[in-house]
């Protein structure tokens, strides 16, 4: 690992309301992405979370393999019904996946947060924000 | 080599003035299309007799890579790059080289009137000489060539590429000319960052300009628009000429979901359906 470090770092998930909100604020790893796909998948079935946000704006670099396991943890949430969206993708990593053949198909995304979050209240229907934890 | 000592330098400076004098009179015969001055043919020619003296007298080797020849390496360089600019052909530059054998030669004649031998073994060294010296100044025409359509390459991917605002969240590419892969990443990374800028939501990209689309260019086009859409922004294909469309079906490629248009005007309608807003006419028609 990270030379002395545990291997105790994280990616926080935060959830708000009936949003799960997820930004990824360091550089990815291997181990990391799959601890974060771990973790993501529990806590949508836990708060039955209508709605994923990816934050992905401080991400750098990005290799296939971090590419295509982001294009898996966003389908996965989808399969548990929770409308997913990546933001904040920079236009060099946005290239990279593209070369790299990993066009996300299926996975929804947006420029911003802000804009994300409106595309999931959205997909959601006037009746998603209401129902939240009652049903 | 070293008994057969080749006399090519003391021959040239010997009878320096007669070989210039002549060689400059078939050079102004040559040279009838008067795209280089007469005075320059001259001072070129004085410099280029000094300089090949001394090379030769410094190395007799045959061959012009040494370092013995950096300055007639140079000076042809220069003369040759300065013609290329003024327009000379590169049949009339290598010319000039290569008219420098027959005054040459007669020189050489008369040195070894009694000597076939030592005749043949000097020609065949200075047509050696000239040749390679012939050649080079058509690669140096090449290479400045290069260089001029290189830099204009260049210009032509800065100017060819513009990322327009086209109404408040949509933006327009229009390509012009063949779309390689080159010119795919420039367009990409502007059209990206733009997307960034301008946090446009909907990109129109016009092919109107582009005058074959093949599958190479298919797959730029499509990487074009999934790197908008993973940065959250559509994309939409427009400007597809009959010819064109009919290319891509015969082709068999796919253009996905990718919603396209034959013209630039109904692609902006889609957009502004797409975000909601409507362009009405406030003058009935006439």
């Amino acid at each position: 690992m990270l030379d002395g470090k545990p291997p105790a770092e994280r990616i926080p998930i935060l959830k708000l309301g009936e949003f799960l909100l997820v930004t990824i604020q360091v550089e990815m790893h291997d181990r990391l992405v799959m601890t974060l796909q771990d973790e993501l998948t529990h806590q949508i079935v836990r708060h039955r979370a209508r709605g994923v946000l990816i934050d992905i704006s401080a991400l750098e670099i990005v290799d296939s393999f971090i590419g295509r396991a982001l294009g898996n943890i966003a389908n996965m949430s989808r399969i548990l019904d929770a409308e997913t969206v990546v933001v904040g993708m920079r236009p060099a990593v946005a290239i990279t996946l593209v070369e790299l053949g990993l066009n996300l198909d299926g996975v929804r995304t947006a420029l911003n947060a802000e804009k994300g979050m409106a595309l999931i209240r959205r997909s959601l229907g006037p009746a998603g924000g209401l129902d939240a934890g009652g049903s | 080599m070293a008994d057969h000592r080749s006399k090519l330098a003391a021959i040239v400076r010997q009878h320096e003035p007669q070989i210039l004098s002549e060689w400059i009179d078939l050079l102004a015969k040559a040279g009838g299309r008067g795209a280089v001055e007469r005075a320059e043919v001259e001072a070129h020619a004085r410099s280029f007799v000094r300089l090949l003296a001394d090379a030769m007298q410094a190395d007799d080797s045959g061959g012009i890579d040494g370092p013995e020849w950096t300055k007639v390496r140079d000076m042809l360089t220069t003369l040759s790059s300065s013609r290329t600019r003024q327009g000379s052909s590169p049949t009339e530059t290598a010319t000039f080289i290569f008219s420098f054998k027959q005054p040459l030669f007669t020189r050489l004649q008369g040195e070894y009137r009694a000597d076939a031998e030592g005749l043949a073994r000097e020609l065949w060294t200075a047509t050696l000489l000239f040749d390679k010296l012939g050649l080079l100044t058509t690669e140096i025409f090449l290479k400045s060539r290069d260089a001029v359509i290189m830099r204009q390459q260049r210009e032509m991917l800065e100017l060819s590429t513009p990322v327009v605002a086209l109404w408040e969240g949509i933006l327009g590419v229009p390509l012009i000319g063949t779309l390689d892969s080159e010119r795919t990443q420039v367009v990409m990374e502007s059209l990206l960052q733009r997307i960034v800028d301008t946090g446009a939501s909907i990109a129109i990209i016009d092919i109107t300009g582009v005058p074959t689309v093949d599958t190479l260019v298919a797959q730029h086009l499509l990487k074009t628009v999934g790197a908008a859409r993973l940065m959250g922004a559509e994309c939409i294909i427009s400007g597809i000429r009959p010819q064109i469309a009919q290319t891509i079906v015969h082709l068999g490629v796919d253009l996905g979901n990718v919603a396209t248009k034959a013209t630039l005007a109904d692609a902006l309608v889609l957009a502004l359906a797409r975000m909601g807003a409507a362009v009405t006419r406030t003058v009935p028609r006439a």
